[in-house]
């Protein structure tokens, strides 16, 4: 898939499911951004490799909660590469608890992050897509998001909101030309999931129709597809990368 | 080349969004069996892969004629000695209100028609799996894709064709329960307004009204919805099963 001259920003691209986004991104032609918070390392690593590639890579310290950092990111990518093309919203964490013990610290920062983030990051874009009336926007939802998941009310509800904002952002942009759909990958095999305690990667094999769990490369490429001229038709939509985990 | 050594069968192939999966699936390196009831339509689809360098077999029938679909698929293992890829694209429309009521007199769609578009739209993708999944499991693999519609949403004077539209999604999701364990992922497109014959009838004022209502204000060409077929069956879907991707210029957000 062709995404050369493109420029993408993806946020929390310097682990997991993010790096392998914005690897496949670059892979595909792409020069990419990625913001960190505290990870520099893994993030100046990532624009390393894309840098093998021969792509252009960039590492902004940011956080995606604050609208002025998100502000900044995106003046930044469009000053030392020119322009912007791609979004993808990614970076997330989990506070887990069950409902009646979650903290109010618990709610409000997975919220600000997974969910305020992702508004920050697509307000800063937007007027830019308007204008230039092109862009694609990928949002990096769960199936947590759709379905509901025992101790993640912050999280299922931050996920969820993902949906419904993908979808008015899609109303919104539509006359633009600018496409903006969301991925739900289910249990997928991170460095973070790897250290998980069997039992939950059990239960969740149970799930799996294909009887394995995902690879992230397996979510990037969907996220990649979805910025590709394949999908130029594509918009409001909600792909599910889960090996049929939730039908 | 994205499908290099792989074997489709597409049915509905006579024109539009089927010729146009045919086309694209040649180009990534499958060779192409195309099948429909429109056999001067089936055989020239044929030919134009074959001009493009690609290779197809043309086999006119029926997808609700078991035998018919049963020559379809041994085209396939015949020809090219396996298949991996079932596109179910085959469909028809035949519109009236449910019960239409002016000046007293009440008018009803026919048995005929809501029979006529259930055969085809969802009795035939189901045979058509059916069939086609046998060689399928046998090589531990395969690669579905049913389409539906954003009809499948209600539509004034589509109750045949949204019925059976939203029971192709219901299909799709048992199957891949079903066959995942074969390593057959079945997944389902759903086109929104899209230029084939199928539209070409619409008036210019419902039209209108329709592009209005499309966030991408512009109907979708065929070939965008062969761009969702090629996706679901490429690698990069290798995760992905039971999927229902709506290809509407967005017309479906909020629906």
């Amino acid at each position: 898939m062709d995404l050369k001259g493109k420029v993408a920003i993806v946020t929390g691209g310097s682990l997991g499911i993010g790096c392998s986004i914005a690897l496949d991104l670059a892979a595909n032609g792409a020069d990419v951004a990625i913001n960190y918070r505290k990870h520099a390392d893994e993030a100046n690593a990532v624009v390393a490799q894309m840098e093998k590639m021969g792509r252009r890579g960039l590492a902004v310290q940011a956080d995606v909660a604050s609208f002025a950092d998100a502000q900044r990111m995106v003046d930044t990518v469009r000053e030392k590469f020119g322009r912007l093309d791609i979004l993808v919203n990614n970076a997330g964490i989990n506070r887990d608890g069950v409902v009646w013990k979650l903290t109010e610290a618990q709610w409000d920062e997975v919220l600000d992050t997974n969910l305020k983030g992702y508004f920050n990051y697509i307000r800063a874009a937007a007027l830019v897509f308007k204008e230039q009336g092109s862009g694609k926007i990928v949002n990096i939802t769960s199936i947590n998001g759709l379905r509901g998941k025992f101790g993640q009310s912050n999280y299922s509800a931050a996920k969820a909101g993902i949906v419904g904002l993908t979808k008015a952002v899609a109303r919104e942009l539509g006359k633009f030309s600018v496409n903006v759909n969301a991925v739900a990958p289910g249990l997928i095999e991170t460095d973070m999931m790897r250290d998980a305690p069997q039992d939950v990667k059990d239960k969740a094999l149970a799930e799996i129709v294909l009887g394995r769990l995902g690879a992230p490369e397996e979510v990037a490429h969907v996220v990649t597809f979805l910025c590709s001229d394949l999908a130029r038709h594509v918009t409001g939509e909600v792909i599910k990368v889960d090996g049929g985990q939730y039908i | 080349m994205r499908l290099k050594d792989k074997v489709a069968l597409i049915t509905g192939g006579a024109g539009g969004i089927g010729r146009a999966a045919a086309l694209r699936f040649a180009k990534e390196g499958a060779s192409i069996v195309v099948s429909d009831m429109d056999e001067a339509g089936t055989n020239e689809t044929a030919k134009l892969v074959a001009d493009g360098g690609g290779k197809a077999v043309a086999v006119a029938g029926s997808v609700v004629v078991r035998a018919d679909a049963q020559r379809m698929v041994d085209a396939a293992t015949s020809n090219f000695g396996r298949l991996d890829i079932l596109i179910n694209n085959a469909g028809i429309n035949k519109d009236a209100l449910a019960v239409r009521v002016k000046d007293g007199d009440v008018k009803m769609m026919s048995d005929d028609q809501w029979d006529a578009v259930m055969n085809v739209n969802l009795k035939g993708t189901f045979i058509c799996s059916q069939i086609a999944s046998v060689p399928m499991m046998a090589q531990k693999y395969g690669r579905i894709v049913n389409t539906s519609s954003i009809g499948a949403l209600g539509n004034i004077g589509q109750a045949n064709y949204s019925a059976s539209k939203a029971g192709v999604i219901g299909l799709t999701k048992t199957l891949a329960l079903e066959w995942a364990k074969f390593n057959i992922s079945v997944n389902c497109v759903a086109p929104g307004a899209t230029k084939t014959r199928m539209t070409a009838g619409i008036p210019d004022n419902v039209m209108q009204g329709l592009l209005d209502k499309i966030p991408f204000r512009r109907m979708a060409e065929p070939d965008e919805i062969a761009s969702a077929h090629l996706f679901f069956v490429s690698d990069d879907a290798a995760y992905v099963t039971g999927q229902v991707l709506f290809v509407d210029g967005g017309i479906s957000v909020g629906v």
